[in-house]
């Protein structure tokens, strides 16, 4: 048989599919705590979506940075700020990239996820909010995205409004329309469900929230480290997302948010770095992103952060999506012939979150009794309690995947789930 | 038996138990067998919320001893809490106060009292001091 280039590339192609989609077991190489033991079983690291495991990379650029780098960014003087300066700098345009932000300007370093909504929430509800407004979440939102719209409604006597979901976990966009009037001046919703896995219709969302006039945040922690965002193209006014979750450090998050309306927005918190100028008569604000990174910023959580991307980058956001919707299909169609499992959370479009009840057993006793067998998964209501009441059950375990995940893991975990269930009932 | 005898005997029962596993499955029965509260003590009042798992405590003053019964929703932390019960409860209030509790330690169940594991159990053995501390008070 004559192999031309055409068919020697199919060939490959075919080749890839029926193996892996990336090289997992290369990828492994790269996480150093994957290598450890846990209760003298080796780790499997099914905790992801609370925080995912750290590349060589990213700890070697914590370590350089302490090593080599350490100084206090901007308005530095000396060789040591100018460089450190550079790099946390070159950590925006990095972000600015990944989720296709128009100007780096727009990128607001952050605590994190919840530090980010908080933001919005105050200095948007300080200076746009009134009696009587709306701002409208969703059933399935972390408390964080509940909490802080939840106090300054209470603070502007707004109302907090609830897009309900089927029993599926998918929003009922039908009652989100219905809900959506000129009162509505912020939808706040999660792009992935940290409990569900669900993958919202952002971009819907958000096109119908912005022909009533009202803004949109997208909760974006579970949705940047397993898929393509660009904020560009969802049109979105906020994405809130953290570092530590997608293979960077922990203490490091970002707020993306649009140049108009930032520069709208009146500052969150005061200190260094955030002021123009400053007398005890009055004072005025640094320009973006400046004007809301008051105090000493988490630098090496910034530069980690940009080697974080990079790192994905390396592997290819649509590679790991892709990989890890096998992996999410391999250990659903697994953890279903065990008898009494209730999957928490089918929606048709899911990311890689597995939640489950056993019949009979609580999710805390099979969270203690894997973790003995090497097993790393969460049990308990995942920051989402009105979820929980939702589904009326007390809590649920949960096994979220990475992309350094593999099936093997999947089948060591089934089997410790298998041998948990055995035990509990 | 004293609460530091109840507490030995229970460290010599564990000793049987080589492995985790052996640990485990005991105190799975002992929440399974045990129905250590009635069910109009299982109140909001007697609640104890931990992130994972709820605990109920109950205690009433009975001939001058504490009787405490309790549960939980989960089952291995039910198996602790009636290991508990079993040191505490039938003891004079001073006796609770006084104790020092060293089985869970010695048994090598620490990890259930660390507050992250957040099971109700820490706030359970406060409650029970709180409890003997109140008893002590009336009498």
């Amino acid at each position: 048989m004559l192999y031309t280039t055409t068919s020697i590339l199919k060939l490959k192609r075919d080749l890839l599919k029926i193996t892996q989609i990336l090289d997992v077991e290369s990828i492994r190489k790269d996480f150093p705590i994957l290598k450890r033991e846990v209760n003298g079983k080796p780790l499997v690291y099914f905790d992801n979506g609370a925080t995912s495991q750290k590349p060589q990379v990213v700890i070697d650029a914590i370590t350089n940075y302490y090593t080599n780098e350490n100084s206090n960014i901007h308005r530095g003087i000396h060789t040591l700020s100018q460089e450190a300066t550079n790099a946390y700098e070159e950590a925006r345009k990095k972000v600015q990239q990944f989720i296709n932000a128009k100007h780096s300007n727009e990128i607001i370093f952050t605590k994190g996820t919840t530090d980010s909504i908080n933001l919005v929430a105050s200095s948007f509800g300080k200076k746009h909010l009134k009696k009587g407004d709306e701002i409208i979440i969703s059933t399935m939102e972390h408390h964080s995205n509940i909490v802080p719209w939840q106090m300054i409604c209470e603070e502007k006597e707004a109302i907090l409004k609830v897009i309900p979901i089927n029993d599926k976990g998918e929003l009922l966009m039908d009652e989100f329309k219905k809900l959506l009037s000129p009162k509505t001046k912020m939808v706040a919703v999660t792009h992935v469900s940290n409990t569900l896995g669900t993958i919202n219709p952002v971009k819907e969302i958000i096109a119908e929230a912005h022909q009533k006039g009202a803004l949109v945040l997208i909760d974006g922690a579970q949705a940047v480290p397993h898929t393509k965002v660009d904020v560009q193209d969802l049109d979105c006014d906020f994405y809130a997302f953290s570092g530590h979750k997608m293979f960077g450090p922990t203490g490091v998050g970002i707020l993306y948010g649009k140049e108009a309306i930032l520069n709208n927005l009146p500052p969150y918190q005061g200190g260094g770095d955030m002021i123009k100028t400053v007398t005890f008569e009055k004072t005025t604000y640094n320009e973006l992103p400046h004007k809301f990174e008051a105090g000493t910023p988490n630098i090496v959580g910034g530069i980690g952060l940009g080697v974080a991307i990079d790192y994905m980058n390396s592997i290819g956001i649509s590679t790991i999506e892709a990989y890890e919707h096998e992996l999410l299909a391999y250990a659903t169609k697994q953890i279903k012939q065990i008898e009494g499992v209730r999957i928490i959370g089918e929606a048709k479009n899911k990311a890689s979150v597995l939640s489950f009840v056993v019949d009979g057993t609580h999710p805390s006793d099979i969270g203690m009794i894997i973790d003995k067998l090497g097993v790393a998964i969460r049990t308990g209501h995942h920051c989402t309690e009105p979820l929980m009441n939702r589904f009326n059950v007390p809590g649920t375990a949960r096994a979220s995947f990475a992309f350094y995940n593999n099936e093997e893991e999947i089948d060591i975990f089934i089997a410790a789930l298998n041998r948990a269930v055995t035990m509990l009932k | 038996m004293t609460i530091k005898e109840t507490q030995q005997e229970i460290v010599e029962e564990f000793a049987l138990f080589d492995e985790w596993m052996d640990k485990y499955e005991y105190i799975i029965e002992l929440g399974k067998d045990l129905p250590i509260i009635d069910e109009k003590y299982k109140t909001d009042e007697n609640l104890i919320k931990g992130c994972q798992s709820k605990v109920w405590l109950h205690a009433e003053l009975v001939d001058a001893k504490i009787i405490f019964t309790a549960d939980s929703d989960a089952i291995i932390t039910k198996g602790i809490v009636g290991l508990v019960i079993r040191v505490f409860s039938g003891h004079a209030p001073k006796e609770i106060v006084d104790a020092d509790l060293f089985f869970i330690d010695q048994i090598g169940l620490q990890e259930h009292l660390s507050p992250t594991r957040s099971n109700g159990l820490l706030a359970m053995l406060k409650q029970i001091k709180m409890y003997a501390i109140a008893f002590q008070a009336i009498k």
